[in-house]
C-alpha cells in the first residue's frame, strides 16, 4: 500500500477529526441537498473517471453523495454511510477510499475512479471485473462495486499478491452474504488475467 | 444422469451488472418530480402516541404532506404480531410513527423536527425472563407479553421462584405454551448410560443486509409502480398489494436485485415499510423516494430470536440418543413473530433421531428489535448448543465423535418431526464420510488439544439441517416466432442466482441452448407466475418443479402440433437442436420457430386461451390472461409433493485458540452439502461459503446489546454487532457435495442456503469447546472476553441467561 496514505490511516484521521458523516441526523447534510446562500464556493471541478466534471457541491457534502446524486454514478453504494462497510469504496489517487467518509471539496486535485470507469471504451471488462464474473464472486452484489475497487487498488500496489495478502488488503470491505472466499478467488484469478 | 444444463456452471445474466455497477437497486432509481420521505420514529422503547401536532411542519415551504398510522389504518391498527406500516403504539426504539414528504431530505428532516409528538411513556422490558417474572414489565400493547396463535395477545407470568430457579440452571417448572413429544421420554432416560443437562442461551442479532430497505413509489394511470427490495418477486407483490390496498392487477413491483435478505425480506409483512412511499405518493400525487439509513435498517430490518433454554439429553451405551428434553423461552422482541423454538426441537429430531423427544416452548416479547425468520430460524440457534453435547457423550461412552454422529444420523426411509414426516431422501452418513475424508479428520486427531506456547488446537465436527422444498406453485414459459424460449420466473434475485438456476430446468426439458433463452423477471409486469417466497431454502426444489412442468407442457404441445400437422402420434416425436421431429426420421419436423408460429395460428390451449390448469393462483391467472393469444405458451400448476425434502450439511474445522487473548484463528474448514442433485456448482459453493461466514458470526461474534436503563439499542452498526470480515474467516474454505438425486424433484434438487450455516456454527463451537478441554459455555456467541473470563476463573458480570445484553 501507499505508505503515505493507507485507507485505514485515512479513515482513522477522518473519524478523529469528526468529519465523518455518521448518523441519521447528518444524512441530509451529507447528501448535498442543502442550498445555503453565502460566499462558499459551490461550483467545483473534480476529475472522475478521467473526465473533469463541474458540479455544485455543498460544503458538507460527501464524495459518495456527489457521485450518486449529482453525477448519477449509482454504482457506488451506500451500505452504512459511516465508514464501516466499504460498499462505497472508490479509488482516489490509486488508494482505496471510503467515498462516504471524504468531503467532495477535498477532492478538487484528486483523481477519482469509480466502478463505472473501469471498462475499456470497447466494452471489455477490467480484469478484476472479468475475474469476478468468472469466479461468480458476487452474491447479492450490493458490496461488489466496493470489492471491485478495493481489488483494483490492491493490484496496482501489488500486482502479484498472495491470497493472505489479498485477504488483508480487502478486509475493509464487508460482505454480509459472506462471499469472501469467492472474492478472493476472483482476486487471484484477476492476477492471472492481469 | 447426463444433463445439458443441470450441474453445469454458467454466468447468471445479472452478474455483469453487479461487477460494473449497472444493475439498479431500489435507491438507484429516480423519477421526474420525485420528492423525499423521512421518518419520525419512536425515541423510547414502549409508548403510546397521545397527540401529533404537525401544523408548523405542514406550513413550511417544500413540505407536501405527512402520513400517520391513522391514515394507513383508518379502522384501527391490526391487533396482531408483526411490524406495522406506522404505529401509534411503538414497542421498540426506532419504530416509525409518521412519514413526511418534502422537496428534499433536509427540508423533510427540518420539518420533522418541528412536529410535536406527545408520548405516554410505558414500562419497557429487555429480557423475556424479566417480563415473565411477576410484576415484570410487559412489552406489548395492552400490558401483555405474549401472543397465542388464534387467540391473540395474552399475558404469561411465572413466580419469582420459578424464574430464579431457571436462571440458576434448573429445568423450568412452569407450564409451557406449546408442547409436542415423540416416544417414551421416561423410558429413554432410563435406558441412558450418559445424561447431560444444562441451561443455555443464544443471542438475537440483526440481519444487517447491506442494502438498506429504501423504496420508491409512484402512481401512473391507476397503477402503482413500486421500486423496492425483497428476496421474492411475485410472492412479495402478491402479499404487498393487500397491505397497500391496491388490487393485484394494479401493482407493478420492480426489483432487479436485492442487497441481501437472509429471511427478513422474503414476505410482504416483513417489509411493510415499503407501503410508506406507496401510500404517501398516492396521498400527495408525486413520486416518493424513502431512503433508509443503517440505523433505521437495524430497527425495521429485524433480528433473529434469542433463546433462553434448558436441554437434557440421554445416550445409551452404544451411543444412540435415547431421549432429548428441550424447553425454550424465545425472545419475540417488540413485534412478536417467529416459531424458531419448535424448529430447534425438530432439528434435533431430524439430525439425531432420538428414541424420544419432548419440546416445550413459550414465546415472550421484549422491547427490542422486531424478530422474524433469519437464516435457519431455530435449526441454526440449536446447532452450536447441541454439538458439544454430542462430543461429551462420545467421550463419556468411549465412542469417536464421528461415530456417534453416524450412529444417530438420519437415513433414507427415516421420519422426523412432530408429524413424523418421512424424508424424500437422506444421505447423511455419506456426507459425514465425505467431509471427514476430505478434511482428514482421523489423521488430525493427533493434533487435538496440542499446545504451542499459549496456543492450543481444537477440532470440531458439526451438522446442519433445514427442510428445503415446497410445492403447489405455478410455472409459465412462452416462445415467440423467433423460436427463443422465454422463461417467466417470479423468483426474486436475492443473490443466490436461483432465479436463473431454476430457469435451467425449463431449458433442460426443451434441450434449448442457454444463449437462446431469455429469463423474464425483474418486474412483475413481465407476466410472471406465483412462486413461494424465496425463504426456507426452498427455491431450487420448488421452482425447478414449476419450470420443469411448464416446459414439459410446452414440449407436449409441440409434439401434439407436429403430430397433427406432419402425421403420426405425439409419442413418435422428440426434440433436439431446437426442432421437434419424428424419432424415426429426424428430417420430418418443425423448427422451434415454426412450431411457435403454428401454435400462435392455432391459438386456444396453445396460447393460453383455453384448457388452463384449474388450480392456477390468482396472480398467475392475471399474468396468463395478459399473455393469452400473444405467444406459444406452456403453463403448469405443480401438485403437492410427498415428504420432507431436507438440506443437510456437515462441517469439520480446526482452530488455534490463544489462551492469553481468547481469540482464535480457523486454520482449516471443510463443509459438505447433501442437497440432492447440484444444479449450479458455483452457486452451491457460494451458499456453502456464505453460510460458513454466517455460522462463524453466530458462534463467535453477533449479538444484540441494549442499554438497560433507557432501552436504547447499542448495536445498530456493523462494528457494534460484529459481522465477520475477511480476517475472521478462513483463508480458504473447502467445499463439496454428495450429489445424489432426490426422487421428489424432476432434476433431483433440494435447497441448501440455511443448513450451510448451522453445520459451521456447530463445528466451530465444538472446536472451541475442544480447545478448552471440553468446557461447555452453552451459549452463542462465545466471545473472546468469555473465554478469557473462563480461563481466569473470573465471574462474568452478565445475569445468568441474559438476553439482549452480554451472554445473549
Amino acid at each position: 500500500m501507499n505508505p503515505k496514505v493507507t485507507r485505514r490511516r485515512f479513515i482513522k484521521g477522518v473519524v478523529a477529526s469528526g468529519a465523518a458523516a455518521t448518523t441519521t441526523g447528518m444524512w441530509y447534510a451529507a447528501n448535498g441537498q442543502d442550498r445555503p446562500g453565502g460566499a462558499v464556493e459551490r461550483l467545483i471541478r473534480i476529475n472522475v473517471n478521467g473526465q473533469m466534471r463541474s458540479v455544485d457541491v455543498a460544503p458538507q457534502e460527501t464524495l459518495a453523495s456527489t457521485l450518486r446524486y449529482k453525477l448519477g454514478l449509482t454504482g457506488t453504494k451506500l451500505g452504512c454511510n459511516r465508514g464501516e462497510c466499504g460498499a462505497c469504496t472508490v479509488v482516489v489517487d490509486d488508494v482505496a477510499t471510503y467515498a462516504c467518509s471524504v468531503l467532495t471539496h477535498s477532492m478538487k486535485n484528486a483523481r477519482i475512479e469509480t466502478v463505472e470507469g473501469l471498462e475499456s471504451p470497447n466494452g471489455d471488462l477490467h480484469p478484476v471485473q472479468q475475474a469476478f464474473v468468472e469466479e461468480l464472486s458476487p452474491q447479492c452484489g450490493y458490496c461488489t462495486p466496493g470489492q471491485v475497487m478495493a481489488a483494483v487498488a490492491l493490484l496496482r500496489e501489488n500486482p502479484n499478491p498472495t491470497r493472505e495478502e489479498a485477504r488483508h488488503a480487502m478486509s475493509g470491505n464487508i460482505c454480509r452474504c459472506g462471499s469472501y472466499d469467492s472474492y478472493l478467488d476472483g482476486v487471484m484469478r484477476a492476477v492471472q488475467l492481469g | 444422469m447426463a444433463y445439458m444444463h443441470i450441474g453445469k456452471d454458467f454466468v447468471p445474466p445479472d452478474v455483469p451488472g453487479k461487477v460494473t455497477g449497472r444493475i439498479k437497486y431500489a435507491e438507484d432509481y429516480t423519477r421526474e418530480g420525485m420528492v423525499y420521505s423521512r421518518l419520525l420514529t419512536s425515541p423510547i422503547p414502549h409508548a403510546r402516541v397521545l397527540d401529533i401536532d404537525a401544523s408548523e411542519a405542514l406550513a413550511m415551504d417544500g413540505v407536501f404532506g405527512i402520513l400517520t398510522a391513522d391514515d394507513v389504518y383508518p379502522d384501527g391498527e391490526p391487533q396482531s404480531t408483526g411490524l406495522k406500516i406506522l404505529t401509534n403504539e411503538p414497542t421498540l426504539v426506532g419504530e416509525p410513527i409518521l412519514a413526511l414528504a418534502a422537496i428534499d431530505e433536509k427540508t423533510a428532516e427540518t420539518a420533522i423536527s418541528r412536529i410535536n409528538v406527545t408520548f405516554e411513556r410505558l414500562p419497557f422490558v429487555l429480557d423475556p425472563l424479566d417480563s415473565l417474572a411477576e410484576g415484570g414489565a410487559n412489552a406489548y400493547p395492552g400490558d401483555q407479553n405474549t401472543f397465542v396463535f388464534r387467540q391473540g395477545f395474552a399475558t404469561e407470568k411465572w413466580t419469582e421462584d420459578q424464574v430464579a430457579s431457571f436462571r440458576a440452571g434448573n429445568e423450568p417448572t412452569a407450564e409451557a405454551q406449546q408442547t409436542w413429544s415423540l416416544g417414551d421420554l421416561e423410558a429413554g432416560f432410563a435406558a441412558s448410560e450418559f445424561v447431560y443437562e444444562t441451561t443455555f442461551t443464544t443471542a438475537g442479532y440483526p440481519h444487517h443486509s447491506m442494502e438498506p430497505r429504501s423504496a420508491m413509489a409512484y402512481w401512473e394511470d391507476g397503477k402503482l409502480y413500486l421500486h423496492g427490495t425483497s428476496q421474492s418477486l411475485t410472492a412479495l407483490a402478491d402479499g404487498m398489494a393487500p397491505i397497500i390496498g391496491v388490487p393485484k392487477e394494479d401493482i407493478v413491483f420492480i426489483n432487479a436485485a436485492t442487497g441481501g435478505g437472509f429471511g427478513q425480506r422474503a414476505r410482504a409483512n416483513s417489509i411493510p415499510s415499503m407501503a410508506i412511499p406507496a401510500k404517501l405518493s398516492q396521498k400527495i400525487n408525486r413520486p416518493v423516494m424513502m431512503r433508509i439509513t443503517r440505523e433505521e435498517e437495524f430497527t425495521i430490518g429485524g433480528a433473529r430470536q434469542g433463546f433462553q433454554g434448558w436441554i437434557k439429553a440421554g445416550f445409551k451405551p452404544d451411543g444412540v440418543m435415547s431421549a432429548c428434553d428441550l424447553y425454550i423461552i424465545s425472545d419475540n422482541g417488540g413485534k412478536g413473530g417467529g416459531g424458531d423454538a419448535s424448529s430447534a426441537a425438530d432439528c434435533i429430531d431430524v439430525l439425531y433421531q432420538p428414541d424420544a423427544l419432548r419440546f416445550r416452548g413459550t414465546s415472550i416479547g421484549s422491547n427490542t428489535a422486531h424478530r422474524g425468520a433469519q437464516r435457519g430460524p431455530g435449526q441454526n440457534q440449536i446447532a452450536p448448543i447441541i454439538a458439544p453435547i454430542l462430543d461429551k457423550a462420545a467421550d463419556a461412552l468411549g465412542i469417536s465423535r464421528l461415530e456417534i454422529r453416524k450412529i444417530n444420523a438420519p437415513r433414507n426411509g427415516d421420519v422426523a418431526g412432530p408429524r413424523q414426516t418421512p424424508f424424500t431422501s437422506a444421505y447423511v452418513p455419506e456426507s459425514l464420510d465425505m467431509a471427514t475424508r476430505q478434511f482428514d479428520w482421523e489423521g488430525r486427531q493427533a493434533r487435538r488439544r496440542q499446545r504451542n506456547g499459549s496456543k492450543v488446537i481444537g477440532l470440531g465436527l458439526g451438522q446442519g439441517y433445514h427442510n428445503a422444498g415446497r410445492s403447489g406453485m405455478d410455472g409459465i414459459v412462452t416462445m415467440g416466432t423467433d423460436g427463443r424460449l422465454k422463461i417467466h420466473n417470479g423468483v426474486g434475485n436475492l443473490g443466490t442466482y436461483s432465479y436463473a438456476s431454476t430457469s435451467r430446468a425449463a431449458a433442460e426439458v426443451l434441450k434449448m441452448p442457454w444463449e437462446n433463452c431469455d429469463i423474464l423477471n425483474v418486474r412483475t409486469d413481465n407476466h410472471l407466475p406465483i412462486t413461494s417466497p424465496q425463504d426456507g431454502s426452498n427455491s431450487i426444489f420448488t421452482n425447478t418443479r414449476t419450470m420443469f412442468g411448464a416446459a414439459t407442457d410446452m414440449l407436449n404441445k409441440m409434439k401434439e402440433i407436429a403430430a397433427t400437422d406432419l402425421g403420426g402420434d405425439p409419442a413418435d416425436y422428440d426434440v433436439s437442436n431446437e426442432r421437434v421431429h419424428q424419432i424415426a426420421d429426424e428430417s420430418i419436423g418443425y423448427t422451434y420457430a415454426e412450431v411457435a408460429q403454428r401454435a400462435t395460428e392455432l391459438g386456444g390451449k396453445f396460447t393460453g386461451e383455453a384448457d388452463l390448469p384449474e388450480e392456477l393462483a390468482e396472480w398467475t391467472q392475471i399474468s396468463v390472461s395478459r399473455l393469452a393469444g400473444s405467444a406459444f405458451m406452456g403453463v403448469y400448476h405443480d401438485p403437492r409433493h410427498e415428504g420432507n425434502p431436507p438440506g443437510f450439511t456437515v462441517t469439520c474445522c480446526e482452530i488455534e485458540l490463544d489462551l492469553e487473548t481468547g481469540k482464535y484463528e480457523i486454520l482449516d474448514m471443510v463443509t459438505i452439502a447433501e442437497s440432492g442433485t447440484i444444479v449450479h456448482p458455483q452457486g452451491m459453493e457460494n451458499q456453502l461459503v456464505g453460510g460458513a461466514v454466517w455460522g462463524i458470526g453466530l458462534s463467535g461474534y453477533e449479538r444484540h446489546l441494549y442499554d438497560p436503563q433507557n432501552g436504547l439499542p447499542a448495536s445498530t452498526g456493523y462494528w457494534q454487532s460484529k459481522v465477520p470480515t475477511y480476517l475472521d474467516t478462513p483463508v480458504k474454505i473447502g467445499t463439496g457435495w454428495v450429489d445424489l438425486p432426490d426422487p421428489e424433484n424432476p432434476v433431483g434438487a433440494r435447497g441448501i442456503g440455511e443448513p450451510s450455516m448451522g453445520a459451521v456454527s456447530a463445528a466451530l463451537t465444538a472446536a472451541i469447546t475442544d480447545a478448552l478441554d471440553g468446557h461447555h459455555f452453552a451459549t452463542a456467541p462465545i466471545t473472546a472476553d468469555m473465554i478469557i473470563n473462563h480461563l481466569a476463573g473470573t465471574e462474568e458480570n452478565a445475569a445468568p441467561l441474559a438476553q439482549n445484553n452480554f451472554r445473549g
